[in-house]
């Protein structure tokens, strides 16, 4: 069942446009991984599937998802890091897309919050502070965030920039737990590795672009190739 | 000493210094907190500047009510600085900056020019770091920042959430479908409220001491965004108390007094902070 579909979408910003003749499809189900040096658009892509900037010309539809319903991992940024709140509160924050002008959360929510937790493997952290917490686990704190924003997608940029090797698998290991149980993955990465490991399909952007399934990928000579020996 | 302040406080106009001091302490800390979070603490400082601007015109203009041309010009200006602190030719910290010196550079110019007053000096430095005034309100002034008060804590309480999201995570929220353009003008607009409420009591060059002091002290201590939030209203709260009973009893300017102790609590929190590190 397709999720998300893109139909010879330009993108770009103030009228320029970075790529273009776009077309993919993403299925309720699959993981995708999109690829691409800096400055290909990767971002804009991002912006542009989460309905934040408009396609300059095509169009990108959803069926049976929202764009707000879409759970969004974006990159730390600087004032994050120490920045003074419980992992509790963070994790809580996921459910502002749902609450509108309400003003707290309801106690289903805060259940579930504390479930999405349990699910990335950090369960007893709740009252922990954020800032304390290494990379890897504010980043999983994050993640759990987003679980909170969606049931169905996730959409995650550079999710394991400036993790250690350790954090970095541990970061792949959930991310591919949570597509197992269903979940639809949209991931940015620049690292091809990852990508072939655990991928169902493979977009690249920049001068050729490519979409097709992981081993058709393999196969293609686009982008870079992981060396045979690894 | 108790019995002076006892007598002291007979007098309804110290018990109203000490309503207002104490409300306008427990707002501009709350507001604070985001605003040392979101990298703001200058916009605290250029809007206090554009409310001295605006204090020299109405002076200018010998107007009986301040408020009504004071306000507006803060709120109009807030809004504006928000703006091009986003996407502009001018980044952020240098419009702020522009605007901040211009406006006190034409408050002073307006003043010297056309003031009737006999003490020119006297009033500007009272404008500047707080004069008598807090000490000198009428009852309709204390209703007003009583209203407007109430109005920032309800505001407050009713966003809290929202201002948490904004503060922490803009993409996100964004992402979210969360109007951070409305959150973010609420906040500029409730910052410009305070900052006008507080020029009676400390100020406008001493406005910023007080939206950030408190929370940079509740900083040190506290780990989770409510816990900072609560402490930060404490602290305010305790020291602006402290400061204006102190300055009574002392004669010194009431201002001056409330900012020297928050300083002061500050370093206490720093202190408090390090020690629970090293335990």
């Amino acid at each position: 069942m397709p999720q998300i579909i893109c139909e010879n979408a330009s993108l770009g910003y103030e009228g320029r446009p970075i790529v273009k003749d776009l077309n993919f499809t993403v299925n309720a189900g699959d993981y995708l991984c999109i690829l691409g040096e800096n400055g290909s658009g990767k971002s804009t892509l991002m912006k542009t599937i989460l309905n934040l900037t408009p396609p300059l010309a095509g169009s990108i539809r959803m069926e049976g998802l929202k764009p707000t319903e879409i759970g969004y991992l974006p990159q730390q940024t600087q004032v994050q890091r120490d920045f003074p709140a419980s992992v509790q509160e963070i994790v809580r924050s996921g459910f502002q897309g749902r609450c509108g002008l309400r003003p707290f959360y309801t106690r289903e929510e805060k259940a579930l919050a504390d479930r999405n937790l349990e699910r990335i493997g950090m369960e007893g952290f709740a009252k922990r502070s954020y800032r304390e917490l290494s990379g890897g686990q504010q980043q999983r704190v994050l993640l759990a965030r987003a679980l909170c924003a969606t049931q169905k997608c996730l959409l995650l940029d550079e999710p394991v920039s400036g993790l250690d090797p350790k954090a970095t698998a541990q970061m792949y290991e959930i991310i591919s737990g949570l597509h197992r149980e269903g979940i639809t993955v949209i991931m940015i990465s620049h690292d091809l590795s990852a990508a072939l490991d655990d991928a169902t399909h493979v977009l690249h952007i920049g001068e050729r672009i490519f979409f097709g399934t992981r081993e058709e990928y393999l196969h293609s000579g686009v982008g870079f190739q992981p060396r045979k020996e690894d | 000493m108790l019995n002076t302040l006892l007598t002291y406080l007979s007098y309804p106009f110290v018990r109203y210094a000490l309503i207002v001091g104490v409300l306008i302490a427990l707002c501009s800390s709350l507001l604070g907190v985001t605003l040392v979070l979101k990298r703001f603490s200058f916009i605290g400082d250029g809007l206090s500047h554009v409310a001295f601007g605006a204090m020299a015109i109405a002076a200018v203009l010998n107007m009986t009510n301040r408020m009504l041309i004071v306000l507006p010009i803060t709120v109009v200006c807030a809004v504006l600085l928000l703006r091009t602190g986003q996407n502009s030719k001018i980044k952020g910290d240098a419009a702020i900056a522009m605007i901040s010196v211009g406006a006190l550079a034409f408050g002073y110019l307006l003043m010297s020019m056309f003031s009737t007053s006999a003490n020119l000096s006297g009033d500007v430095c009272g404008a500047l770091f707080g004069s008598t005034s807090i000490l000198t309100l009428t009852k309709t002034e204390v209703w007003l920042c009583l209203i407007l008060s109430a109005a920032v804590l309800l505001l407050f309480t009713l966003f809290y959430h929202r201002i948490f999201d904004v503060t922490f995570d803009e993409n996100f929220s964004r992402a979210a479908g969360t109007h951070v353009e409305a959150a973010n003008l609420m906040i500029a607009v409730i910052t410009a409220v305070i900052i006008v409420l507080a020029m009676n009591l400390v100020g406008s060059l001493l406005i910023s001491a007080l939206i950030i002091f408190p929370a940079l002290s509740a900083m040190r201590i506290f780990r989770s965004f409510l816990s900072v939030t609560l402490c930060a209203a404490v602290v305010s709260v305790t020291c602006a108390f402290l400061g204006i009973i102190i300055s009574i009893l002392a004669g010194t300017p009431v201002g001056s007094t409330v900012v020297a102790v928050d300083v002061a609590a500050f370093a206490l929190c720093a202190l408090i902070g390090d020690m629970r590190y090293k335990i």
